[in-house]
């Protein structure tokens, strides 16, 4: 059977395209940001001496690695409704990729902070540092050094992710190509120019991330 | 008239039904990923730089495209072109190539692991290149990165639960299915993710604790 390909309609659409990949970043760089502060916390409550902080943070990761996306995000959109809280489709995505990111980023936090040996702490104090110079000026630059490409890998990874906004009905890239292609059943050609859109976003990303890296880290490692 | 039905041991049926569609097609994918990501993953550290760019290319698409579009798109795909394919079939074909995307960057970096003077050594005991390959540098590099491909296949066990947009019925689609059914979201999905946990955690840890193990 042939199948004759029909651009035009994608065409026209490509503002609400363009509005959907928009909404895309926009939601995969609000959790990052929210990710990022959260998993500051899990990280210190995982290193904390406190039982019960360990064991909150520690269920929080556990949970959040070991079970898929799109359970967490039918848990936020369906599940929630259990205790009275309806969520919006955006609000769902965001909480579900704010819940994973922050778990997946505190076990990256607390990798990158334990990589780097105790002794120097005590001999930057030994030096006559105080402890906020300490952390400025010693541990957390080598410490961004080594988490900056788990953190790239994981916005990439929420640009990704978010695109399971299309089973809840969310309007980011993903959601908007499914609209539309109802409207015109041209399914193929709305998802590929999609999938072209995601792949473009996402080298984009890698690139200039390598770039950044390569201006902010010169000369070492 | 209640037109929902809550949930009754008659349901335990369906519901193994979604389990175990879940652990096949994840096994599908992760044995057909593992040997072809083999593969690939040693072209990949043979081959010359040129043919790394080209292939890198290839595989960065299956990366950096969603796995539901993915799924949309190939089994949109095969149906206009006049082979629909069962949603298994379409699913681990899909799940399989994704898998071996990430799978083969994993076994290069245990093919590269192995240092060249231990091939040299090797070769100069008067073994040929295939027997290198086969008894010096698969098996230490594979255990080298024994942590990164369970880290792989659980993630294939996760995002298998996205096979369900196009019609296989995998654990999270029975499970929406009940739920329409019963109208009890809460208790079902906490069911599912239980079930995801109770598979995954035990596997992470112990990836874990073979990474210290040999971390030392």
């Amino acid at each position: 059977m042939d199948y004759v390909f029909y651009w035009g309609v994608v065409y026209k659409a490509m503002p609400q395209l363009l509005s959907g990949a928009f909404t895309t970043l926009h939601v995969s760089i609000l959790s990052m940001f929210a990710g990022i502060i959260i998993a500051i916390f899990l990280a210190l409550g995982k290193m904390s001496d406190s039982k019960i902080l360990y064991g909150i943070a520690n269920t929080w990761i556990e949970i959040a690695r070991n079970t898929p996306a799109l359970f967490q995000i039918y848990m936020a959109y369906f599940g929630l409704g259990a205790f009275g809280i309806h969520l919006s489709p955006y609000l769902a995505v965001f909480s579900a990729l704010v819940f994973v990111n922050s778990g997946y980023l505190a076990e990256t936090f607390r990798g990158g902070f334990q990589s780097i040996p105790k002794t120097q702490y005590s001999a930057s104090k030994s030096l006559g540092m105080t402890t906020f110079q300490v952390y400025r000026h010693v541990i957390l630059p080598q410490m961004f050094r080594r988490i900056y490409y788990p953190l790239t890998n994981q916005f990439v990874w929420s640009i990704l992710m978010s695109s399971l906004g299309i089973l809840v009905g969310m309007n980011e890239l993903s959601g908007e190509t499914q609209r539309l292609q109802s409207l015109s059943f041209r399914t193929l050609e709305f998802f590929m120019v999609a999938a072209a859109m995601y792949f473009v976003i996402t080298k984009f990303v890698l690139i200039s991330a390598d770039l950044i890296s390569k201006r902010i880290f010169k000369g070492d490692i | 008239m209640n037109l929902f039905t809550p949930l009754s041991w008659h349901d335990s049926g369906f519901i193994l039904t979604g389990i175990l569609n879940t652990v096949y097609i994840s096994l599908v994918a992760i044995i057909i990923g593992t040997v072809l990501g083999l593969v690939i993953g040693f072209l990949r550290a043979e081959s010359n730089r040129f043919a790394n760019i080209i292939i890198g290319n290839i595989l960065d698409i299956l990366r950096s495209v969603p796995l539901i579009i993915q799924l949309i798109l190939f089994s949109t795909y095969i149906g206009a072109m006049g082979h629909p394919l069962d949603p298994f079939f379409a699913g681990s074909i899909v799940l399989s190539l994704y898998t071996m995307a990430f799978m083969s960057e994993v076994f290069r970096g245990g093919f590269e692991s192995v240092l060249p003077s231990m091939r040299t050594a090797a070769r100069s005991l008067g073994m040929t290149y295939w027997q290198t390959v086969w008894y010096i540098r698969l098996p230490i590099g594979m255990r080298a990165v024994f942590p990164s491909w369970l880290g792989v296949a659980l993630s294939v066990i996760k995002d298998s639960a996205l096979v369900s947009v196009i019609g296989y019925m995998e654990l999270l689609r029975t499970s929406e299915q009940l739920i329409s059914r019963t109208q009890q979201p809460l208790m079902i999905l906490l069911g599912v993710g239980l079930f995801y946990f109770i598979i995954s955690y035990p596997l992470s840890l112990y990836g874990k604790h073979v990474e210290r193990k040999m971390a030392i």
